[in-house]
């Protein structure tokens, strides 16, 4: 059992706060996506759960145990390093036997287990060569097998995948969810990568300036984010949001057209909604086409909608041209409304 | 290209090709000439080292060497001459310790830690080098005299350590900050503590580089002549005893001295050519 | 795994070491220097002045540096550019220009004694070219300019090693892509070398320079070995009050002089060769 609870951790480098009091429960055998931009704080949290920086204030509890006082060793962890941290001097077979080692594991055991999970990750074939004779996804299999080998309550891994290119990030993503779903292990994974969080997660931490901003299941966050960051954050690409003027009770004015929407208290609201949620039907918003970039299976159109940029995809066999002004009717149950001054969504 | 006459467009790359193989040319006779220039004196010392001391001061020299290993039996049946060769190795060697031993672990901390005052230790590494510091020899003999190291291996081995250990803060720090934190950090969350993941990720890592590093004090030690000198005088390292004697000694023995001082030197450079140009590019900064 | 203590524990020993054997010494030598029986007086320097080779050991030894620095600074650009260039040998033609590197001052200045000795190789060579009848004594008294040049041949041969590894090591530092950008715009050979490697090897310049020049002021042993008593300079004499006539005061005296002219030299190097803020790269 391993729960991971993080209770009001903040972290201050000098006088620059990387952390804001964050708050959050990790279920055990959950598999947590921490997601944002660079400099968002994400791998910052993972180093204080992992016990590579301690916390200015704050608890982290993994299991029954409380943590932040204990050095990584003790914390019952394992660590995947975005560089892979394969020691250069070892051989694959002492890389992955290296923390069995260290916690005195008879030999055959430890034969054993690197056996074990050097197939689990396909490099049986590979055992005695070094980390020099190894390409990079050679080496994130033996990064993976050597945290998996020591079969740990917690896997924490730091943006394993960037470093890989765009075919073996795809091939490696679909393998660890596979590996780590049969391995019974709480999982929290740093990435940058929207994609990588949305196919990989149970839940995913959206993070903004040192603060989580929703942490939900990925459809959820996709269709309902809490906060104008997370749709502008999420989805690629991001959503459209338009100012939209109280036009009586329930109902407001967008770009000259009416919805009807929450029924607040305030005058202005933001408009949002997702680019492949809008039909090129009339009595829609009225668009003036900037650029249409064919993809294939659509076309994404980039217009002009009451002065703001306004982004749609439509079917490739719409006959859409820059230039032309079109109606983007959008789809009533997918809009969704943002708070401009708090940015939070309004329901 | 504008050409008139398809004569001149046949011949103009001719002439590029000519000029580029004069220019090779030219550059390998340079490098040559450059080498030769750093080679043949060191050719004239082996040559003096292996005649025999008549040979040594005969006239006109030969430019062969006679294969003579009387000057070398001379040198080495002079009296001191032994004492002086163990004096100057055994103060090379504890130089060598006490640099890397003191210079490595704060090479480490600057390496990987920030902290206050890491700006000042800097200055006080950098302000060691614009500073003579044979000079130091001066205060310290008044200084060993009162402590009672005064003519001993371990009070000329602090000087030469002084010597030696800016460098070899700033070799260990650029060796150290070459291995990545995060082979430490897994170490760590493979249940290493901080000693463990340092005997058994960084230090086999290192240890050709700390080599180096220590063969390089050993080399500023068993060369210094200056604080040698002022500071022994029973127990005279090479160096000093060379030194002392040049006006009274005769020609074979000079010879003979410096190609026995110039020997270890050139194994030592050739054992760490490797790392000379790592350890001096990370002494810019 | 932070450990608040563990940096200064580390940096510690180092400290202690340098304060105990470097900087408190610096202060002794400034006090000796200075002091008569516990009471401050200039009489050190007074008797320094005033003796005759005070001047003449100066000169020297500021001459010798003003003739080989600049030649060292030279052959030492012109050596690494060279090597840039290579690929073929370029690790043997490197381990060979480095050898004087490890070779001891005192080595060195044997070495170039075994050419301009009287019976040495130089007489040797100028004799079997009918050059000359009989041996030249280059190394007496009365041939000043011939120690001067010899001393200056010495120390070039022995110190430019140092330079050269480290302009090696600074242009090994510039990215290849600002040579290839230029040479895009068309930029000559030369045009790279004084626009691209001389301002992005400035730093390097700076310790090369800074390191040789202190060298050069505390040139002692080649001199001893080839000069002897004829051509006097400041460390050596430091050397000779300390030890034939036994007054370290006056010895600590020249040390200072030593110092003042290194730190002089440091900070105008320093100054001129100085990288603005936000240029470096």
């Amino acid at each position: 059992m391993a729960e991971i609870q993080i209770k009001n951790v903040a972290k201050t480098f000098g006088s620059y706060q990387a952390l804001h009091s964050i708050d959050m429960t990790i279920s055990d055998r959950e598999f947590m996506v921490l997601l944002g931009a660079s400099g968002c704080g994400k791998t910052t949290l993972l180093r204080i759960i992992a016990g590579l920086e301690t916390p200015s204030v704050g608890e982290v509890w993994i299991g029954d145990k409380r943590v932040d006082h204990l050095p990584p060793r003790q914390r019952g962890i394992a660590m995947v390093f975005q560089n892979y941290a394969v020691f250069p001097h070892l051989t694959v077979f002492e890389n992955i036997a290296f923390g069995l080692r260290m916690n005195k594991l008879d030999d055959a055991t430890i034969k054993e287990r690197v056996n074990r999970t050097a197939n689990l990750m396909h490099i049986e074939q590979l055992l005695q060569r070094y980390s020099g004779q190894l390409s990079g996804g050679q080496r994130q299999r033996v990064a993976v097998a050597r945290a998996l080998a020591m079969e740990p309550d917690v896997i924490l891994m730091d943006e394993p995948l960037s470093n890989l290119d765009a075919l073996l990030r795809l091939e490696m993503r679909a393998e660890l969810k596979g590996v780590l779903a049969d391995s019974n292990t709480t999982t929290i994974y740093v990435t940058h990568d929207q994609v990588e969080a949305m196919s990989l997660a149970d839940r995913i931490a959206v993070m903004h300036e040192g603060r989580i901003v929703q942490a939900n299941n990925p459809v959820e966050i996709y269709r309902n984010p809490a906060a104008h960051f997370v749709g502008s954050f999420i989805g690629n690409p991001p959503m459209n949001f338009l100012n939209a003027t109280k036009g009586g009770k329930g109902k407001w004015n967008v770009a000259g057209k009416s919805f009807s929407g929450p029924q607040s208290g305030q005058e202005n609201l933001e408009f949002a909604i997702r680019p492949e949620d809008v039909t090129l039907n009339g009595g829609g918003l009225d668009a003036k086409v900037r650029i249409v970039e064919p993809l294939g299976a659509h076309n994404l159109v980039t217009c002009d909608v009451d002065g703001s940029l306004f982004r749609a995809v439509i079917d490739s066999d719409s006959k859409v041209k820059a230039g032309e002004h079109i109606s983007l009717a959008p789809m009533q149950d997918r809009i969704r409304w943002f708070d401009p001054q708090t940015t939070l969504a309004v329901a | 290209m504008t050409t008139s006459s398809p004569t001149v467009a046949a011949s103009q790359p001719q002439k590029v090709v000519d000029a580029r193989k004069a220019g090779s040319m030219v550059f390998a006779a340079s490098v040559f000439l450059l080498c030769a220039w750093v080679l043949v004196p060191i050719y004239f010392l082996l040559v003096n080292t292996l005649s025999s001391p008549e040979e040594v001061a005969a006239f006109p020299k030969t430019f062969i060497p006679p294969f003579n290993f009387g000057s070398l039996e001379f040198f080495a049946g002079f009296s001191g001459i032994g004492n002086a060769l163990k004096n100057s190795a055994l103060v090379a060697i504890v130089t060598m310790i006490m640099s890397i031993g003191v210079g490595a672990p704060a090479g480490y901390a600057l390496s990987r830690f920030e902290f206050r005052g890491k700006a000042a230790f800097r200055i006080l590494i950098l302000m060691t080098r614009a500073f003579p510091l044979p000079l130091l020899a001066l205060p310290l003999a008044v200084m060993f005299i009162r402590t009672g190291l005064d003519d001993t291996i371990i009070g000329l081995a602090i000087v030469h350590t002084t010597l030696a250990l800016p460098f070899a803060v700033l070799i260990t720090f650029s060796l150290f900050s070459g291995i990545p934190v995060e082979l430490e950090e897994a170490a760590w969350t493979l249940g290493c503590n901080r000693v463990q993941a340092f005997r058994k990720v960084v230090l086999p890592l290192v240890l050709p580089g700390i080599t180096a590093s220590a063969i390089f004090a050993f080399v500023i030690s068993w060369n210094e002549v200056f604080a040698a000198s002022v500071l022994t005088i029973e127990n005279r390292t090479l160096t000093a005893f060379l030194l002392q004697s040049l006006d009274v000694s005769p020609l074979h023995l000079k010879f003979a001295g410096g190609f026995v001082l110039v020997v270890p030197a050139l194994i030592f450079i050739f054992a760490v050519r490797k790392y000379l140009f790592a350890m001096w590019g990370i002494a810019n900064r | 795994m932070e450990n608040k203590h563990l940096p200064y524990m580390l940096l510690l020993p180092a400290t202690i070491f340098l304060c105990v054997f470097f900087i408190y010494p610096f202060t002794l030598v400034a006090w000796e220097a200075f002091s008569k029986d516990g009471a401050f007086t200039m009489e050190h320097f007074q008797t320094m002045t005033s003796n005759w080779k005070f001047e003449i050991s100066f000169w020297n030894t500021l001459l010798l540096a003003a003739a080989v620095v600049p030649i060292q600074l030279a052959l030492s650009l012109l050596m690494a550019t060279m090597v840039s260039k290579m690929q073929k040998g370029r690790d043997i033609v490197l381990y060979i220009w480095t050898i004087p590197l490890g070779i001891s001052d005192l080595a060195a200045g044997i070495i170039w004694l075994a050419i301009f000795d009287q019976s040495g190789y130089l007489n040797s060579m100028l004799y079997g070219l009918g050059v000359i009848d009989q041996p030249e004594n280059f190394l007496s008294y009365q041939n000043k300019s011939t120690i001067f040049i010899a001393i200056v041949l010495a120390e070039i041969w022995r110190a430019t090693a140092i330079m050269l590894v480290i302009l090696v090591a600074g242009i090994g530092l510039i990215p290849k892509e600002y040579y290839e950008a230029a040479e895009v715009f068309g930029a000559s050979n030369w045009k790279r070398f004084t626009k691209i490697t001389l301002p992005m090897l400035k730093p390097s310049l700076q310790t090369a320079l800074v390191l040789r020049v202190i060298l050069a002021f505390e040139v002692f042993a080649v001199v001893a070995a080839l000069g002897g008593t004829n051509f006097p300079v400041l460390m050596g004499e430091t050397y000779n009050w300390q030890f034939e006539l036994q007054d370290g005061n006056v010895a600590a005296a020249y040390a200072l002089v030593i110092l003042a002219i290194s730190i002089v030299f440091t900070l105008v190097i320093l100054r001129v060769l100085r990288v603005p803020k936000g240029a470096q790269v």
